[in-house]
């Protein structure tokens, strides 16, 4: 994503307006939709890698969670960035069935809460809400990085997006990758223990997905 | 406060969230019992925890005391602590109950239907865990 500077002004401060660059309500609901496209499309491979080490409903709890964020955000546009996040995060707790849900919905609206009411937001302060968000979904399910969990592909992309939007993608993927060797402390997949390592976590890839559909929607 | 404390068994089987219910009730011995109220499942009927269900049990148990909210595994759990968190999804005074799930319902019912408060319920349903067994 191009930056353009802002015209600044010899006497002072620029005016207050709108900031060249910012993300708008319209940019949070294209992130969204995108986020559903990537998760129906990729619903089969998550529920593969949920049957390795899970229950084998990833990819069908997070396309029908998704579908209702959509449905949700079409039918009633929320009027700034923070509404859609905080929007979206209580359809995915009240529609996804399982620990995603309530996960992922904390995380949203965390996240959404934390950019408040303005209507548009600068990347730097979505990096900051993001990093927000993901700590509240640290504090709901107690793991940390190194667990095999989605917390391994979203606390180095919250760092990175204070880089860029391209840096947050990188470092989601590379986290999910990094999950294979792991061996889970977290959810169903630890009581496999050992048997856990060798496969990548599901919720890990998930949130690949929507960090990578953060950095489509914003070229 | 007026009225008995509400249970809410959450359960990612509706069989599971019922039949508790049911074995709550019969062990809490005769006289009226206070609402306990399943919460299992999805609403299609599979495996899984539903928002939806858990606020409408907990609705229908809230007598204005609080309702006690005993949950088994994992997206249970959160699902709870999730809705607790939105601030407005669930009754004034309902309280996710640390407790395991079928001893501390029948503890729970049995405190709830002899007038106890909500800390009551809590503390008599989390000693359930201090009952060993081998």
């Amino acid at each position: 994503m191009t930056e353009p500077t802002t015209p600044g002004t010899p006497e002072g401060p620029p005016a207050p307006g709108p900031v060249p660059g910012a993300l708008d309500t319209a940019f949070f609901v294209r992130w969204l939709s995108a986020a559903a496209a990537a998760v129906d499309r990729e619903a089969d491979r998550l529920t593969e890698l949920d049957s390795a080490i899970g229950d084998a409903d990833h990819g069908a709890n997070m396309r029908r969670g998704f579908a209702a964020v959509t449905a949700v955000l079409e039918k009633e546009p929320p009027p700034t960035p923070g509404a859609v996040l905080r929007a979206a995060g209580r359809q995915l707790i009240s529609t996804v069935g399982g620990a995603s849900g309530p996960l992922y919905g904390t995380l949203l609206r965390r996240t959404g809460k934390a950019l408040g009411d303005e209507a548009a937001v600068s990347r730097e302060r979505l990096a900051e809400a993001l990093a927000a968000g993901v700590a509240a979904v640290s504090g709901l399910g107690g793991a940390r990085p190194g667990d095999k969990t989605m917390l391994d592909a979203l606390v180095p992309a919250a760092e990175a997006l204070g880089e860029s939007f391209d840096a947050a993608r990188e470092a989601a993927e590379r986290g999910a990758l990094a999950t294979v060797p792991l061996r889970a402390r977290k959810g169903r997949a630890s009581y496999l223990g050992e048997r856990s390592v060798g496969h990548q976590d599901p919720g890990a890839t998930s949130s690949a997905l929507l960090v990578a559909a953060l950095a489509e929607v914003s070229r | 406060m007026s009225g008995r404390v509400g249970i809410v068994l959450v359960s990612h089987s509706a069989s599971v969230a019922g039949a508790v219910a049911e074995l709550a009730r019969g062990l809490s011995g005769g006289g009226p019992s206070a609402p306990i109220l399943p919460a299992g499942g999805t609403p299609d009927g599979g495996l899984g925890t539903s928002a939806e269900l858990i606020a409408k049990a907990a609705d229908a148990a809230d007598e204005g005391a609080g309702v006690a909210l005993l949950v088994d595994l994992g997206s249970a759990v959160l699902t709870v602590k999730a809705l607790l968190a939105e601030g407005d999804e669930l009754p004034e005074g309902a309280r996710l109950i640390d407790a395991p799930f079928v001893e501390g319902a029948v503890a729970a019912l049995v405190t709830a239907s002899a007038g106890g408060d909500l800390d009551a319920v809590e503390a008599a349903a989390a000693e359930a865990y201090a009952y060993r067994k081998a």
